[in-house]
């Protein structure tokens, strides 16, 4: 006797048979955020198991201290329900390359134009000192925030947690290289630019030490949520925007530079989008039906310890803002936007703002 | 001279160097003095010498690269579609689909977290450049196999299986491999995992196979997504094997490195072989309806890749650098594939099991033997019996495979270390570890598990080291069940709750499909807790039962 297994239909595609579940068409392991899961869920959700879903063996390795791969005490935090959380968002590959991909092409964009029309000659001798020597520190800053942020994504609980911490950490890293690579190539065309002030800057100058504590106070804690709580609650709006918008932004096209503005200014629209998935996050944790109280006591604990790092940072940088030769905009004015700013994202969150 | 003049040459300006470019951006980094980084993923080598970033790319070029190769791949499964691609699909090859891609978005994306694991252990920044894009990279791996996936159940014929997926991943007794292949990524020391396992090995030997070789085989039965996708990911890895390479040429550097480097080395590449080989050797040679005898069979491809890429110019030149390299286990591999016919025993127990699978692996037919007989001569006499058993017993009133006496298949015993049964039934050996017995495919693989995964290796402290855990045997999760119980708490039924997801045919009429009551009365015992529960003299004479084999009686 031969097998010959029989015919089938002659075709591979849908709907080419009617039988059970031939229109099964959607994922069905999972509960959409929405009434129908977006795309972003369907190529997100339940990616890293855990023992809750779906793991019948539990985890199959671990480490010596007989934890698995993934454990829920990585944050101190606590959850009813970590897989609740969908990054705001929504980011997967696609969306993320697109969007790195149209801000790297601005970018260079705007600094190839401006090259050509010769703007860096002719910006503001004292405004070069502060690209120079200030913006050289800044990339120290987003370089720091964006590893911290590549470390925190290998500990969340879910692939949404981790995956939006892992975006958050690719947009930072851009924007330190496309810092570093602005200053180098406008420093072609600047007589005397020294690029390697910024990291002296960074390293040895007294007002950038605060700003440097503060940061690797991020960089040095263990618990991934207090990273992504300190950078994107505490760090961004006290000193990240401070810096960003609050100086950069406003006062170089006074001191003659439109391109600083505009290579800076993706990093404020990747801020709210960081913002919303933070929030999102911690919203469902300080609401969460069994562990609300004690996550609001952690959280502020750690709100209490970012901001004190953080207004030290924003006192040291005070004196850049009296540097340029045209002035437009008063620290004192900067700084109560910021804490205005930051008041508002606490009170999304039932948390308080530490007194000076 | 207008004749060489360009629009190029016109807006052309001064720019930096890409090699100057990269010097600045690995001079972001600094060394902390207020707060030190915490070393959360503990090793027990040593790295002092800081690794070199061999690619030198920055992100400004990658997105853009990136996003052009996204471009690409969509663009290519619109036309699959308008082409009606799925028309003339082979649905034998896409049902292995359900099973690979339910495995790999999770090591891919795993890959992904191990590059925090890595990226502060090595002094110097410039590699942390490297690891960032790997990073990125690997998300991107992962999310655009899981469209891929999505894809494929929004216009195959069967979207059962797909529409469970990856529930089905933490469950089913074959992608139990895939998650030892995955969490061996992530868990136990940094660089045992994330460098040797992953970058060194994995990444640079076997994507070949499974991104390369599998591509070539889905394209013969009218898949033209899948390589589209995965030649997309794979033009990706260069730069991984470059930052495993430039790794692991620092910690050579450290004498006291090299014994873990041996012991790593030799997990890995074990470990692969059994794990890779076992499931895209099946998916490659089973999973295909092209039976081109032109072709290269996969033990012909591994022998090209693995052998002699791989093998001879990747691992051999270490022996320079003093690496010990185990010649002896390659070579024990190569006749694994080849003379003991480790493939063929992984696909006919996929086969046997398929009640506890979600998806629908089909009988191998006529012109399948003649292949299979001419690339692996003496075959037939081992298989042939068996698959054509599999389709006789494919017919729903027949007892299924799994439990039928008279095919004559003995299920195998799991080994405790790569979770691929001990299928070269006459390799099975036994261990202990903190005094409980296991079962081993193979001696190395009884070394993996209780002298390499422990706290010590070779009269050095290694605390850093993983260890196995959990329910590692699949089977011991429904010992004493029923089967038609086991497979509904598996989730692996349809909709109507009776009819199964998997089905040992093609055959899309609902008459013709199994349900559980199909399955009813036939109890599933462990391997491991039987032996376990016997004497030491039933034992052994157990063992050297097992050890004889077995022969599938004829199929008339």
């Amino acid at each position: 006797m031969t097998a010959v297994p029989s015919v089938s239909v002659g075709s591979g595609a849908a709907g080419a048979a009617v039988f059970p579940d031939s229109d099964s068409r959607r994922y069905r392991y999972f509960e959409p955020r929405s009434k129908r899961a977006t795309h972003y869920e369907d190529v997100t959700v339940d990616v890293q198991p855990d023992p809750e879903r779906y793991l019948l063996q539990d985890w199959i390795i671990s480490f010596p201290d007989g934890k698995g791969a993934y454990t829920k005490d990585n944050t101190a935090a606590l959850s009813s329900n970590w897989h609740a959380f969908r990054a705001p968002d929504q980011e997967w590959e696609r969306t993320h390359y697109q969007r790195q991909s149209k801000i790297e092409a601005m970018v260079q964009s705007v600094i190839a134009n401006g090259r050509k029309s010769g703007a860096p000659k002719a910006f503001n001798k004292a405004w070069v000192k502060i690209l120079q020597n200030h913006l050289g520190a800044w990339k120290h800053v987003e370089f720091g925030l964006g590893t911290s942020l590549m470390q925190a994504q290998r500990y969340g609980y879910t692939q949404m947690i981790n995956n939006a911490t892992l975006t958050n950490s690719s947009y930072k890293l851009r924007l330190a290289q496309d810092i570093t690579l602005y200053l180098a190539e406008i420093g072609m065309d600047i007589p005397g630019f020294d690029d390697a002030a910024g990291k002296r800057t960074w390293l040895e100058d007294k007002g950038w030490q605060g700003t440097r504590e503060a940061v690797e106070s991020i960089m040095g804690s263990t618990d991934y949520l207090e990273q992504y709580l300190a950078i994107n609650v505490v760090f961004e709006p006290l000193v990240g925007e401070l810096f960003r918008s609050g100086f950069l932004m406003q006062v170089a096209s006074s001191n003659g530079d439109f391109i600083t503005p505009s290579v800076i200014s993706a990093a404020e629209a990747d801020y709210e989008r960081n913002l919303a998935n933070t929030m999102d996050l911690l919203h469902l944790l300080v609401t969460d039906n069994q562990h609300a109280a004690h996550n609001k006591n952690l959280f502020q604990g750690w709100v209490d310890k970012h901001v004190a790092l953080a207004n030290k940072a924003a006192a040291g940088l005070q004196p850049i803002w009296s540097q340029p030769h045209s002035k437009p905009v008063q620290y004192a004015d900067a700084r109560a936007q910021s804490v205005e700013r930051i008041k508002k994202i606490l009170g999304e969150l039932g948390l308080v703002l530490p007194k000076e | 001279m207008s004749g060489t003049l360009t629009l190029n040459k016109i807006t052309a300006q001064r720019g930096i160097p890409v090699g100057e470019a990269a010097k600045k951006i690995a001079d972001l980094g600094w060394n902390p003095s207020y707060v030190q980084e915490a070393m959360t993923f503990p090793t027990d080598y040593k790295i002092t010498k800081a690794p070199k970033d061999p690619m030198k790319q920055v992100l400004r070029s990658y997105f853009p690269m990136q996003e052009e190769k996204d471009n690409r791949v969509y663009g290519a499964l619109d036309a699959a579609l308008r082409g009606d691609m799925f028309r003339n699909v082979e649905p034998r090859w896409v049902e292995w689909m359900k099973l690979f891609l339910a495995i790999i978005p999770f090591p891919e994306i795993s890959a992904a977290r191990s590059m925090a694991m890595v990226g502060r252990l090595a002094p110097g920044e410039d590699l942390r450049t490297g690891f960032t894009m790997q990073m990125v990279d690997e998300f991107r791996h992962s999310t655009i196999q899981m469209n891929l996936k999505k894809w494929y159940m929004e216009n195959y014929i069967d979207p059962a299986g797909f529409d469970i997926t990856e529930e089905a991943f933490g469950k089913c007794y074959a992608t139990t491999i895939g998650r030892q292949f995955g969490e061996g990524f992530i868990t136990g020391d940094a660089i045992t995992s994330a460098n040797i396992y992953l970058t060194v090995v994995a990444e640079t030997a076997f994507t070949n196979t499974l991104f390369v070789a599998m591509p070539s085989e889905a394209a013969r039965n009218g898949d033209y997504a899948l390589p589209t996708v995965f030649l997309s990911v794979q033009s990706d890895e260069s730069r991984h094997i470059g930052n495993g390479h430039s790794l692991l040429m620092s910690m050579l550097k450290e004498p006291e490195n090299h014994v873990l480097i041996e012991r790593d080395l030799r997990y890995a590449f074990w470990q692969n072989h059994a794990i890779v080989d076992a499931a895209i050797g099946t998916f490659i040679e089973y999973g295909t309806t092209n039976r081109d005898k032109n072709k290269e069979s996969y033990v012909e491809m591994w022998h090209r890749w693995i052998f002699e890429d791989y093998y001879r110019t990747y691992m051999l030149p270490l022996e320079k650098y003093g690496i010990k390299i185990h010649h002896d286990d390659v070579q024990t591999a190569w006749k694994r594939l080849t003379e003991k016919h480790y493939v063929h025993r992984v696909a006919q127990f996929f086969a046997v099991g398929w009640p506890v699978n979600f998806w629908r692996i089909e009988a191998q037919t006529d012109k399948d033997f003649e292949w299979f007989e001419h690339k692996y001569p003496g075959w037939y006499a081992q298989f042939g019996d068996f698959w054509k058993w599999y389709e006789k017993l494919s017919h729903r009133g027949q007892t299924n495979i799994l439990f039928n006496s008279d095919v004559g298949y003995v299920y195998p015993h799991r080994c405790w270390s790569c979770l691929v049964p001990c299928l070269i039934r006459e390799d099975i050996v036994t261990g202990e570890i903190d005094g409980q017995l296991y079962t081993f495919a193979h001696e190395l693989d009884r070394w993996t598990a209780v002298q390499a995964f422990a706290d010590e290796y070779e009269g050095r402290p290694t605390p850093a080291m993983g260890r196995f855990s959990g329910r590692r045997e699949w089977e011991s999760c429904y010992h004493d069940w029923d089967l038609a119980d086991a497979i509904k708490d598996l989730g692996f039924v349809r909709t109507d709750g009776k009819t199964l997801v998997p089905q040992p045919h093609l055959r899309f009429d609902e008459k013709e499909m199994w349900t559980l009551d199909d399955l009813r009365g036939h109890t599933l015992k462990s391997p491991l807790m039987t032996l376990r529960g016997m004497s030491p003299e039933d034992r052994e004479a157990h063992l050297a039962e097992y050890r004889k084999g077995f022969t599938i009686n004829p199929c008339n």
